[in-house]
């Protein structure tokens, strides 16, 4: 077994033993969606012009809030290293975590987000839109916020210096997610916006593992 | 030609060398900085004719129009001398392009003020989420997000490295952000507060203009060199040719 399979079923096992880690973010998501019926206004008609909006800030906030810990323990223990040393592709290590990252933040948000659409009154003809967009979206999401871990991993109260450093970066793939829901809450057309998700998916897919090695390489010199 | 270009970069990656010529190539930007700055805004609020729609609300764009545009020329040069770094290791490059970080971002708050300033009279509200305002408040953020990093580091070299890399990243989303943003707003908004920027600018109003794009880059230059050259004298603090050189200050 390669070095990067052993780390994902590592990860992966150990996610599952402490279900705190992929429960968390749920819990958040779910707590941040209750804020904005209880801050601005329950009326359902409201609530369904702004839940697809909504529903992809709480996404965003909640894999930005998973995402601090992605490299933490890695850089502490010293696996890094190790990686390192085993001459392995930094970047299939990179695109490794970010999977696993993926399968425990960005797959449950996306599994459980057309549930809490309900509770925000999304349009009928929105769920399939939601849900692609969010399957499109959350890796795109953990792909570039694994930039950000990677080059706060060192850092003392890194958190809110990784969401200082990533929110700009979101900008475009909550647009576009919100436009895929909200056109789709109004009857019109949303493929462009989910092809322009795919693109971005893809690029950088090719790309931001190339940034996660080079920043993940600083936190050797410390 | 190309031998005395490459001669010349070699040449910048020694902090001394740099130090000592910019001492005196900096007289030779300042003068044509403070020439410019001052005919372009001598002639642009007093000798230029109003606008006829706007009348003399639109000189702003003086200011405005200059630091708009080096905010964003500013954020690539940044990425630009970070790659340098991380390519070639040249110490100077990131020691430019920590230098050109908050000068870029003040660029951009200028920017940013001086158009909501603007957008007061002609729009009749200070803020608007238009497209170009929208993407020069994230620009606004890339910049802070740089500066935080950097700060945030413990060792120099790391510091710089983990700035490099994030000016790299944001500058390949730059472009992604603009026109996500413009296609958003025309989403979103219905186009009622266009500026007109595309059509065609009378002679006597874009000639000052230029005087003033031109006085902006210089004074842009003269700013990182200052930075830059205090960046060296930190950096290189325990070096030799540093004491001498301060020791040689003292004494006169």
């Amino acid at each position: 077994m390669s070095l990067v399979t052993a780390t994902i079923k590592r990860d992966l096992v150990i996610a599952a033993r402490n279900p705190g880690e992929w429960l968390n973010p749920l819990m958040f998501f779910l707590m941040v969606l209750a804020l904005f019926p209880l801050a601005v206004d329950p009326d359902p008609k409201f609530l369904s012009k702004i839940a697809a909006g909504v529903v992809w800030v709480a996404a965003l906030l909640a894999t930005l809030l998973s995402l601090d810990a992605l490299f933490k323990a890695d850089v502490e223990d010293g696996t890094l290293e190790q990686w390192l040393a085993s001459g392995e592709s930094l970047f299939a290590m990179a695109l490794g975590k970010v999977f696993v990252h993926w399968c425990i933040s960005g797959l449950p948000l996306t599994l459980v987000a057309p549930l809490l659409a309900l509770m925000m009154n999304l349009p009928d003809e929105a769920y399939s839109a939601l849900f692609f967009s969010l399957l499109l979206g959350t890796p795109i999401l953990s792909l570039l916020g694994a930039v950000g871990a990677a080059l706060t991993a060192g850092v003392r109260s890194g958190g809110l210096l990784l969401s200082l450093v990533i929110l700009p970066l979101y900008i475009p793939i909550l647009i576009f997610g919100a436009s895929a829901v909200y056109h789709a809450g109004i009857e019109m057309e949303y493929v462009g916006q989910l092809g322009f998700l795919a693109s971005f998916l893809c690029l950088s897919m090719t790309l931001a593992p190339f940034a996660v090695a080079g920043a993940l390489k600083l936190n050797l010199s410390r | 030609m190309w031998e005395a270009l490459k001669r010349l970069y070699h040449r910048m990656g020694s902090p001394k060398w740099f130090y000592e010529i910019s001492a005196k190539w900096l007289p030779w930007f300042v003068v044509p900085t403070v020439g410019f700055l001052l005919v372009g805004t001598i002639w642009g609020l007093a000798f230029t004719p109003a606008d006829y729609q706007q009348g003399n609300s639109f000189r702003i764009i003086y200011i405005h129009v200059p630091a708009a545009l080096l905010a964003q020329s500013a954020y690539a040069m940044m990425a630009i001398a970070g790659a340098v770094f991380l390519i070639w290791r040249m110490k100077m490059a990131a020691w430019v392009a920590a230098s050109i970080a908050p000068i870029g971002a003040s660029f951009c708050f200028l920017a940013l003020i001086t158009g909501a300033i603007w957008g007061k009279p002609t729009w009749g509200t200070w803020w608007v989420w238009d497209a170009r305002l929208t993407s020069m408040l994230l620009l606004l953020f890339l910049y802070f997000g740089v500066m935080a990093l950097q700060k945030a580091m413990d060792s120099e070299e790391s510091a710089a490295k983990a700035g490099a890399i994030l000016s790299l990243v944001g500058l390949v989303n730059i472009p992604i952000i603009k026109y996500s943003v413009e296609w958003w707003n025309t989403l979103h908004q219905p186009a009622t507060l266009k500026f007109t920027e595309e059509s065609t600018m009378a002679m006597e109003m874009l000639i000052p203009l230029l005087i003033m794009i031109a006085g902006f880059y210089l004074l842009f230059a003269v700013l990182v060199f200052m930075r830059t050259r205090n960046q060296v004298l930190w950096h290189e603090r325990k070096k030799n040719w540093v004491k001498q050189y301060m020791q040689s200050r003292a004494d006169k």
